[in-house]
Parts: C-alpha cells; structure tokens; sequence
C-alpha cells in the first residue's frame, strides 16, 4: 500500500477530499437504488426464475426439496399442463371473457370519455361515480352484481327473483337462470362479462379522459369551421388523437382480461362455476391456483404458458399500435 | 365579398357568480364595413377584443349584440362551417395526425350533397392551392416534419381550399422568427392579392399591420379607435392612445399648453398653433418630427448618441418629456452640429400632435386642418367610413397615462422573468429590488385573449 502511495503525487487533504466525494458521487446512485433492487430481486426476479427452474423440473414438490430430494429436468410439466381435462376450459374461458370485454369496455369508456368531457354541469360529480367502481373491492363487487342476479329459493318457484330479473319481468320478458344451478353457460358468461366490463371502465374512462383534456381546443375549432360533422370530428380527429391512450388501455386491458379470476370468485365462489357445475368458468389464473396444492411444477408451467400468451398478445398489440397510433 | 360588423358586442360573464360587476366588455359596440377584396388588420394591444372580434366574424363565438353581414347575407346566426370562411389559427391547429395532404384535403371531405366534389376533383383543387403557397412539394409530411413558415402556409392553404368568402388570420406571424416574419407577411399579401378574397386579420404588432394592410382598426378595450389606410392612421392619428401605439421608435409626448396660440413646453415656447384655443394639452412628437435647430424652441438633455448608417438617433432628456427618454431621429450629417450637453430642436409641424389633456383627443392645428379633411373625403370617396371614437374613451381602472408603452411593456416582463427565477443567496440584490413596482399587465385580465 505505502509503495503504491508514494508512486502517485502527494495528495494534500483537501484534495483526498475532493477525491473521496467524487467516488462517493460516482456510486451514489447506485446506494439510492439499492433498497429497491434488494426488494426487487427478492420478492420479483427470484420468483420469476423459481417458476421457470420449478416448471422444468420432473415433479417438483417444495417441501420434498427441503427433505433434500433433487429432481429431473425435463418438459413433463408442460405436456401435463396441456393434457389436464380442464386446461382447455380455462383457456377457452380466459381467451372468450378478454375477447368480449376488452372491445366493448374500451368503447364505452370512449364513450363516457367523450360524452364527460363536453359537459360543464356535473362533470365532477359524473367523474366520481364513473370512478367508485375502481375504489372499491372487486370480491365485494361480485358479491353484489351475484345478489342482483341470483334467485332464491326453489328455481321453479323463487322466493326472490333478484332486481334484474324482476326489472326483466316488469318490462315483459321472462326471467333467465343467470348463476343458479342449472344455468347456461352463456348465461354465465354474460353476467361475468357485464361485471368484467363495468369493473374495467373507470381505469379507462380515467385515462381517456385525462388524454381528451390534453387535446388541443383548437382542432375542434379548426374541425367545426371546417365543416366536419359530429361523427367525423369524433373518427377523424378525437379518436386519432387520442389513439396512444387508446393503445394503452387496449393493452392493459388485455393483460388484465388474461388475468380474470377474482370476478368469477366474487360472483360464483371458489368453485368458479355455478352450482352443479364446478370448474365450468374456471381461467387460467384459476387453473394456475387450483394446482398449486397438486403440483407446483404443473402450477408453474401453467403461469409460464400464461406469460406466454400474455406475451404474444402485447407483441401483436404494440405492432398494430405502431401501424395505427399516430404519434 | 363585403363585410359588415353593426352594434357588434361581446360580453364575457362574470367567472365568480356573486360579483357580477366582474363582467368583461371585450367587444364594445364595433361597427365596420370592410370593403370587398381589401387586407384589413386588427390591431391593438392584447386584450383588446381584436381576436374576439375575429371568432364572433368566425362564428366560433357568438356575438352578445350585434349584427354581422357578409354582403347582403346576414350570418349573425349562422354556424361557423356556413358562412363560408376560412380561418388560420394563431398555432395553425394543423391536425397533427394527418398528412399535408389530408389536412388540405379535410375542409373538402366534409362537403355534403351536391356541394360534394369528386376525389380527383378534390386532388386537383388540393394541388392548386398548395402550389399557391408553395407547399406542393410537402404533400406527404406530417406537419411536425415542417418547419413553422411551412405549417403556417399549409394552415393557409387548408383555409383557403373551400373557397371561402372571408380568410380570416388569427396572429398569424406571431409563431415565426423575425426573418421568416417579414417573408411570410409579405406572402400573405401576395396570396391574398392573387386570389382576392377579403382578409381580415389579427395582430398586435404595428409594424406588421401597417406594412400589409389595406386599412388597419387600432382598438383599445373592445373599442375602435381609428380605421384608415395606415399611413393616414400613422400620420393623423385621432387621439393619444393611437399616435403612442403606432410608429418605432415610439411618440415622444410631453406635458404642455397652449396659451395665446402657440404651444410650450414647459416654459419653452415651441410651436405657432393659430387657432387653437388655450388648454393644458399633451403634445406627441414623431421622433422624425424634430429638426436640429440653435434657434430652436425646445431644448433637451443629451444622454447619448445611436449611429444607425443613414440616420442618427439622439437620445436625450427634458423635464416636461413623459417618457424618460426623448429619441429623435436625425440625418446622420448632423452629427457635427450636435456640441455640448444640450441640443435645441425646431419641429415639424405636421409631425407634431396635439391632444386635450382631459380627453386625450386629438386638437387640429394649421395645415393639419386641411390635411385631415382631405383624408376623410378619400377615404368616403373609396366607400370607405372613417371611424374615429369620439366620446371619452376607455380605460381601465388604473390606466393612467403611462410612461411608454414599450418601456412599460418591456419592464413588465422584465419583472415577470425575474419573478420566475429562482431568488439568488443573500449577498446579491433582493429580487425586484431595481423595479419601481411589481409588474403591472392590467390588460392580461381578459378572457378574450388565452
């Protein structure tokens, strides 16, 4: 050390001084990161690399590996994943519920953006209602839209109808077997999808909107002096212009339509189908739960192939995006 | 086509529902009858209504009184997309997604019935006036890949594809750098020239109005002050707000009287006003409006010399001066005869205005009798009212005369800046500490001008 020391100049105080701060602020950012890293690493990209190690492990069993017993590396997990009777209801279900709301709910909120921002008189009020649905608990939520459309007592012969079929009924039609037991599947689905929907407005009508209060007045004004009719200004200029808006909540929607579960076990309980009929709306997320009691291998590769699809989906979007969104 | 504006007022309510005396007059009763096929500038400080004078022409805003024909047409009620206008937006509010092309093309997608064009037609006319500005060869950009002179001539020719009636300009230089400025405006003319179609256009700077405009409106809070060719404004104006709001360098105006027909300043007798009755007066001098003169009447200060090539400008002092600087310019072979601290100057006549102290009002003095009078009937005899206000004219609550309207302006926002700064450590000077007062910008008040 004392030979290195006196190859280099004589450092004054002062100057070791400076020295030392400017190595101190070199690493810096780096001591400001490191909490979050730590956590990060700990409670993200450790799980992540866990579910790759224990989906590709011959079954895997946690506490087996604890015991010290060590395991083969293979792809069983996966084609067992495939294989299992109910995966494909899952993903069926899954792909259905994303596919119906996704559109719909984002049109909506379009809507109820467009329609929010070109009034004065009780926009603020609107704008809370529209949010409450983001503010409060979704397993609650459920709980409510299954009371409106449940009935109780003997199917047949109920001793309470629940408000929407008795709205159905008042206005003359006849009431449907929404979630009891014996209900259709597409009964189901519609409920699901109604709830979905109404759940994933307020996020998008938040986003749209705060992207129609960006435009630029002007536009609407150069739009009207030109002529443009209600619809072409709503095509041609609003939806253009806020198309990197509707980009995002497009594909937030998708990923988190791919992670539906809570809605099915607010409304139709952890058996995640109707009476009777257990499993029959069961997700992905749902499957991915379900098998983890069973075997964590299969859970993995089934959060793996989920990841996947969620993957390729968000590439197709962004691709389309790029071709679509205007800046 | 002709463009009439009667009565026309605008009054913006009040924000705060309690306080309804916070109602803004931003337009107050406008009456002008614009000439077919003529280059008319709005001009006026901002605030003035000018731009709300253009949106309620526009129909983009709705007028609270008043009357607007084109021709024979009355299109008070008329929706902006029926009156047959084009408008270029102070920031073009080219739409940011569509091609030079298509914006050009939108105004003519949007023709209904059997105004409807066929799609060649529609290229061919796209094609036509961007070739009229200049742009053809941009037909595929994106605005934001064009430069601000580019933006504003496609902002044109989108206004001017339909054919309108009326093109109605909004600031529309006030995005360009200097040089491009003057190029621009002199395209503007020139397009408007080629395709005769009447302009009305707004802006702020006095230079521009006059160096491209048939006839300039100066207005002061919503109120027309004068109409006329510019020059005729620049050298009769009617009353104090004019004659100090036009003209660079500024009006020199002094605190004077006329006693005995001639005029003082101070207690230096300057001018011969026959005539004139005696009154405590301001008198407004054009910085060519003095003549180096050891006989002179008024003396003044010299701070310093400006060598300008051709001209000089003597920048000097005088007590009475309401300004703290009197520039005069001079030829530059004078600059020999300037000794000493003080030089005394002789004045031109027609380059000296009068106005009653009280009234600010214009007082007409020897030859400048027979030179208002003739420009008065030219401009009837080209069908052309000559408006002047004549009752007291507005001001605000604290509009007292100011000092110079440019310097004024220019501390203004001097003061804003510095507020904007970030204070310095202690041992500089406090923030502010040089200005006088905290920057006043009473006309920033009103909503008319965002």
């Amino acid at each position: 050390m004392t030979k290195e020391k006196t190859e280099k100049p004589v450092l004054t105080d002062e100057q070791k001084k400076i020295r030392r701060k400017a190595i101190f602020n070199r690493y810096k950012a780096w001591l400001y990161l490191l909490p979050a890293i730590v956590i990060l690493l700990i409670f993200t990209v450790w799980p992540i690399f866990n579910t790759i190690r224990m989906a590709l492990l011959k079954n895997y069993d946690s506490m087996k590996e604890l015991g010290g017993m060590s395991f083969e590396f293979g792809f069983d997990n996966f084609v067992s994943v495939v294989h299992y009777n109910k995966f494909l209801t899952c993903l069926g279900n899954t792909m259905l519920l994303t596919i119906i709301t996704v559109p719909v709910s984002t049109m909506l909120a379009l809507l109820v953006a467009v329609a929010l921002n070109s009034i004065k008189f009780l926009r603020r009020a609107f704008q809370t209602i529209f949010f409450l649905p983001y503010v409060t608990n979704s397993i609650a939520i459920g709980m409510v839209f299954m009371t409106m459309f449940q009935m109780i007592g003997n199917i047949n012969n109920p001793v309470s109808l629940g408000i929407i079929n008795s709205i159905i009924e008042a206005l003359g039609g006849t009431r449907v077997n929404w979630v009891n037991v014996g209900s259709n599947y597409w009964a189901n689905i519609t409920v699901l999808a109604i709830y979905i929907i109404w759940n994933a407005l307020p996020f998008k009508i938040l986003v749209l909107l705060g992207g129609l209060q960006g435009v630029n007045k002007q536009y609407y004004d150069a739009a009207k002096v030109d002529g443009a009719s209600r619809w072409r200004i709503f095509w041609r200029i609003t939806v253009p212009l806020l198309s990197p808006m509707i980009a995002y909540v497009v594909i937030t929607g998708f990923i988190g339509g791919f992670k539906e579960y809570s809605s099915i076990v607010g409304i139709f309980g952890d058996t995640m189908g109707p009476v009777g009929n257990k499993g029959s709306l069961n997700t992905m997320v749902g499957f991915i739960y379900d098998n983890i009691q069973e075997n964590q291998g299969r859970a993995s590769a089934a959060a793996l192939i989920l990841f996947a699809i969620i993957l390729v989906v968000t590439m197709i979007n962004l691709y389309v995006s790029k071709k679509k969104v205007h800046y | 086509m002709k463009v009439v504006l009667q009565h026309l007022t605008k009054i913006f309510p009040s924000r705060n529902k309690k306080d309804k005396g916070a109602e803004v007059i931003a337009v107050n009763d406008f009456n002008l009858e614009i000439p077919d096929g003529k280059l008319i500038g709005l001009l006026g400080p901002s605030g003035c209504g000018k731009s709300t004078t253009l949106f309620m022409i526009s129909g983009l805003q709705t007028p609270s009184d008043g009357k607007i024909f084109f021709g024979e047409d009355d299109v008070t009620e008329l929706a902006p997309e029926n009156r047959g206008i084009g408008l270029v937006f102070q920031n073009y509010a080219l739409y940011p997604h569509l091609t030079v092309q298509q914006n050009i093309l939108f105004p003519l997608q949007n023709l209904k019935g059997e105004n409807r064009l066929s799609k060649e037609e529609m290229l061919r006319r796209a094609d036509e006036v961007a070739k009229l500005v200049q742009i053809d060869e941009y037909m595929n950009r994106k605005p934001s890949e064009l430069s601000g002179g580019q933006q504003q001539r496609v902002a044109i020719a989108r206004a001017l594809v339909k054919m309108p009636r009326v093109l109605l300009l909004d600031e529309p230089l006030s995005n360009l750098d200097a040089r491009l400025r003057l190029q621009t405006r002199e395209e503007i003319r020139r397009i408007q020239r080629d395709t005769g179609i009447t302009t009305i256009f707004v802006t702020h700077d006095q230079e521009e109005a006059m160096s491209i405009s048939d006839y300039i409106v100066v207005m002061k809070l919503g109120v027309i002050m004068q109409t006329g060719k510019p020059q005729w404004v620049y050298d009769d104006p009617a009353n104090l707000f004019v004659a100090k709001f036009l003209g660079t360098p500024p009006i020199n105006v002094f605190t004077g009287k006329v006693e005995n027909g001639y005029l003082y300043i101070g207690d230096e007798k300057v001018l011969d006003v026959g005539g004139v009755e005696d009154q405590e007066v301001y008198v407004g001098i054009r910085p060519e409006g003095f003549l180096l003169d050891a006989e002179g009447g008024l003396s003044c200060k010299v701070s310093g010399i400006d060598v300008m090539g051709r001209d000089i400008s003597v920048v000097s002092t005088n007590p009475n001066a309401i300004s703290p600087i009197v520039r005069s310019i001079i030829s530059s072979d004078e600059i020999r005869n300037i000794a000493g601290d003080t030089v005394r100057f002789k004045l031109k006549e027609h380059k000296v205005f009068i106005f009653n102290k009280e009234t600010e009002l214009r007082v007409h003095f020897g030859g400048q009798i027979a030179m208002h009078e003739k420009m008065v009937a030219e401009m009837q005899a080209e069908g052309q009212a000559y408006t002047t206000h004549t009752g007291p004219l507005p001001r605000e609550a604290d509009d007292k005369v100011k000092q110079d309207t440019h310097v004024e302006q220019k501390k203004g926002f001097l003061a804003k800046v510095k507020g904007l700064l970030p204070k310095k450590k202690s041992n500089e000077k406090p923030v502010g500490s040089t200005e006088d007062k905290p920057a006043e910008e009473p006309q920033e008040n009103q909503p008319s001008e965002e």
